[in-house]
């Protein structure tokens, strides 16, 4: 599959990469191959290892094995920095300079002129808009003398007006708009004579023009000879700029692919790991027969979006239902539960439960009217580490007593332990502080939480993510058991097997928008594969 | 993946938080009884208790007071620096209601305590409502709060005489200072409170997680506004016992640092500056600790200049006990001399 490096050697080499974390074997023997001046997309679903492969080659991490060739060295570095002095440069989606500082200072930072220290090599572009000719040919300027602001700022304009870009470069990096900061943290790192420039999901704050603006940045590091190595989970951007694809599954490689030639429904089964030709006998157990389509419905999306996380949606879903909610990761299913629970606020559209709108960007009006949510990152958005198992699954519960209202601690301790023993949590007991807990165990007391709240609608994000097999059946059997309740579920998963095998209608989402509805027969991985591949040009059947 | 274990441990003692603290004022106060003349002689004179011990619970009223309301700041992962001037303001309010209007003492002390509550909630409101950081938002009162006592009093201290008032500071039930009895009853009523109801646990998980707060359904505006009014509350009691114990409103001076004392107590107590557990008790322990250091020291004779050194370092003793790192330190090196 690795086609032989044309001509020149690879600019990178790393072979059989070996990461572990306590549990966890994060990257299993990972091979990845840069040659010089191509655009590289790393390509995953959430947990496949890519950010830890960055990490690993960048020197966040140590790694357990394996080995890294760069530009015909072996390369061990131990820090981003020891890696941008080597030309390896990151690229995150965050920023990672300085915003209250100039953009001038910024692009200089820890490389400005010193008193008397004319040894020190000062670079900057010269180019003239063009970018033409090669990176490793820059003038030398030598310093003596204090801070000269005046070459300073003279220097960043020119270099950033190679990127096309016109700024007054005095001005706080902040006061720009981040596609802005982020090309300047790229003509820093070209600057500093980057080989490899590594971009982490660069445009996932950025709307189209930003985009195309970044990729013909991307477009002219290539013809100079820099080799991008690109992070994204949009394919379509993927497919734009990409020369070649790395695909991980479960921290190892899938394999190494000519953008041109990879089908996207193939690439689409390698990411989630299934294949294509072999899908048409799994179907869904629906859990519902017809009488569900009568059923009253609880929870209605009317247009429903946010700027840069959702097109306006509509969307349902029936009392005792099970609504999955397909696509890849940044496809919009989980902007989509947070604009339903109230957890960002919708700049379009309304919420309904039963006849009554929601309050908009209010979690505390949404769960009053019997919704719940299960945020898909449970550290940030879900557990208060400090607090106890039995204090955690009590607090939804305890969140809309009156003030100096009491739930009694001793039906506390039952709830915890009902909830302990229906879920098979691991715990020494209900007083455990549920930071100490394992991460499925962690899951676990916060579908609790929800569970003891008893809501009309309950959305899923990821509720099996980093569970354990037999944890995972637990919590769908839950599912499915909750549903034939009478409660209606929202059901989130990159584990399309598990959408389809627990949902009654599917919504697949791609590229921020629903692009199809599928119901009965045509709940199959192999239907969801292709709209997620072909987006809106095929529509799943009504 | 695996589940790590957690799996049942027989039943061990596990170190609660007010252990470090306690273990600290159980020995200063072996130290005092040995060292100290008298530290434990205790007498009654004309109906109430007199004795370095009784002095010290009745000197720290304040810094205990303080403590009980920061402590509950400091658990949402806030701070307040302005108690000290509401304690002023309080007591100014107070002295103003007493000299210039005919109200009754009980009235005086609801007027000056809805003072407090209102500059309370002018830090909840900055805190909560605009979302600046609680430590500028309450460095506004603490830098403006002495300037409006000194407006209220003209820049004066008033004095006044008004037996009933004084007795808040000077009186005795029982035998016990009043003081104490109002101290340990808001202690109580607090820890009643947010041991028994949603409150305590709401503040808790503002502290220790406001995003995941807001997603359980927790309206964490309403619970820091409320928490800011009650430390202001605790700060003009505060206040009021220190206006009545010099029989004056000293805007200058009433209350000056004592927020400082009320974080170390806070501190001390096992309560974390990055919010998420109170721990109340605690925070009076630690209150007294200090106390106790002071006022050992005015027994013995020493110089103020002493206080503040030792003080220091009792409060780093304490820390450093606290510290899990050190403590780890430790248990490997008495592991390591055990192996040997």
């Amino acid at each position: 599959m690795d086609l032989p490096t044309a001509g020149a050697a690879p600019l990178l080499e790393m072979r059989g990469i070996i990461k572990r974390f306590p549990g966890v074997l994060a990257l299993d023997a990972v091979d990845l191959t840069l040659r010089r001046g191509e655009v590289h997309a790393l390509m995953g679903e959430n947990g496949a290892g890519k950010s830890t492969l960055v990490k690993v080659l960048t020197g966040v991490y140590p790694r357990d094995g394996g080995e890294i060739v760069f530009g015909d060295q072996p390369l061990s570095v131990r820090s981003p920095g020891e890696a941008q002095s080597r030309g390896i440069s990151t690229i995150y989606q965050e920023v990672n300079l300085i915003p209250d500082l100039s953009v001038a200072e910024n692009i200089f930072l820890g490389r400005a002129p010193r008193l008397l220290g004319g040894a020190r090599r000062q670079t900057c572009r010269q180019g003239t808009g063009g970018g033409s000719g090669d990176p490793r040919h820059r003038p030398r300027a030598s310093c003596v003398g204090p801070l000269n602001w005046r070459a300073i700022h003279e220097r960043a304009r020119t270099l950033l007006q190679t990127f096309s870009l016109d700024l007054d470069v005095r001005l706080p990096l902040g006061s720009y708009p981040v596609a802005i900061q982020q090309m300047v943290s790229i003509a820093r790192a070209v600057d500093i004579s980057s080989q490899l420039i590594i971009m982490d999901e660069p445009t996932s704050s950025l709307d189209q023009q930003e985009v195309e603006r970044l990729f013909g940045v991307i477009r002219r590091l290539r013809a100079d000879g820099v080799s991008v190595l690109f992070i994204t989970h949009f394919l379509d951007q993927a497919y734009e700029i990409s020369d070649r694809f790395t695909v991980l599954r479960n921290g190892r490689v899938v394999g190494t692919f000519e953008a041109a030639s990879l089908p996207k429904l193939e690439l689409v089964g390698h990411m989630l790991g299934r294949d294509p030709s072999t899908l048409a006998d799994i179907s869904h157990q629906p859990l519902l027969t017809q009488e569900a389509d009568q059923a009253e419905v609880v929870l209605q999306a009317r247009g429903l979006g946010r700027r840069g996380a959702l097109a306006p949606t509509d969307a349902m879903v029936r009392h005792g239902e099970v609504l999955g909610l397909a696509g890849l990761l940044g496809s919009g299913r989980t902007e989509l539960a947070r604009l339903l629970f109230g957890v960002d606020r919708a700049d379009s559209g309304s919420v309904w439960v039963g006849r009554r709108r929601l309050a908009p960007g209010s979690p505390r009006a949404a769960i009053r009217e019997g919704l719940g949510l299960c945020p898909e990152d449970r550290k940030t958005d879900g557990l208060v580490p400090d607090l106890s198992v039995r204090e955690n699954i009590a607090l939804v519960i305890q969140s809309h007593l009156p003030p100096l209202g009491r739930l009694p601690r001793r039906r506390q301790v039952e709830l915890a332990e009902r909830f302990i023993r229906l879920l098979g949590i691991v715990t020494t007991g209900p007083e455990q502080p549920v930071r100490d807990l394992s991460g499925g165990n962690q899951q676990k007391v916060i579908l609790a939480r929800w569970l003891a709240a008893a809501p009309r609608v309950l959305i899923l994000d990821e509720p099996t993510r980093g569970i354990d097999v037999g944890g995972k059946a637990e919590i769908e059997r839950l599912v499915e058991s909750l549903a034939a309740d009478g409660l209606a579920v929202v059901f989130i998963s990159s584990e399309l097997e598990e959408v389809v095998r627990r949902s009654d209608r599917v919504l697949v989402l791609r590229d921020r928008a629903v692009v199809a509805e599928l119901t009965g027969a045509a709940v199959d991985e192999g239907t969801i594969m292709r709209t997620i591949a072909a987006g809106a040009s095929e529509r799943g059947p009504a | 993946m695996s589940e790590p274990t957690a799996a049942r441990r027989p039943w061990r003692y596990r170190p609660g938080p007010t252990l470090w603290p306690l273990v600290a004022l159980v020995l200063l106060f072996a130290y005092n009884a040995l060292r100290t003349p008298n530290f434990l002689h205790l007498e009654v004179r004309e109906g109430r208790l007199f004795g370095t011990t009784v002095d010290i619970l009745h000197r720290g009223t304040p810094v205990v007071l303080l403590a009980t309301g920061m402590t509950f700041v400091i658990a949402t992962a806030g701070v307040d620096l302005s108690v000290g001037a509401v304690m002023a303001i309080t007591g100014a309010a107070a002295a103003l209601l007493l000299t210039r209007t005919a109200l009754p003492v009980p009235a005086v002390v609801a007027g000056a305590l809805a003072v407090s509550v209102a500059c309370g909630a002018w830090n909840g409101a900055l805190v909560a409502g605009l979302g600046l950081q609680p430590i500028v938002a309450t460095l506004v009162l603490l830098v403006a709060g002495r300037g409006i006592a000194q407006l209220l009093t003209d820049g004066m201290i008033i004095t006044f005489e008004r037996p009933s008032f004084e007795a808040i500071a000077g009186g005795a039930a029982g035998g016990v200072p009043i003081t104490v009895l109002i101290a340990a009853g808001v202690v109580l009523l607090t820890l009643l409170v947010t041991r028994g109801t949603v409150l305590g646990l709401r503040i808790e998980a503002v502290g220790g997680n406001e995003r995941a707060s807001r997603l359980a359904g927790i309206d964490a505006g309403r619970t820091k506004l409320l928490v800011y009014g009650f430390c202001g509350l605790c700060a003009g009691i505060a206040g009021l016992i220190a206006t009545a114990d010099i029989k004056a409103a000293d805007s200058n001076n009433c209350g000056l640092f004592l927020e400082l004392d009320a974080i170390l107590a806070v501190v001390i107590g096992g309560t974390s500056l990055s919010g998420g557990r109170a721990n109340l008790p605690g925070s009076v322990v630690g209150a007294l600790v200090m106390q106790t250091v002071t006022t050992m020291i005015y027994a013995q004779g020493r110089g103020p200049e002493y206080t503040l050194v030792v003080k220091a370092v009792a409060v780093a003793a304490v820390c450093l006990l606290q510290s899990d790192l050190l403590r780890a330190a430790l248990r490997r090196r008495s592991g390591e001399l055990r192996a040997a």
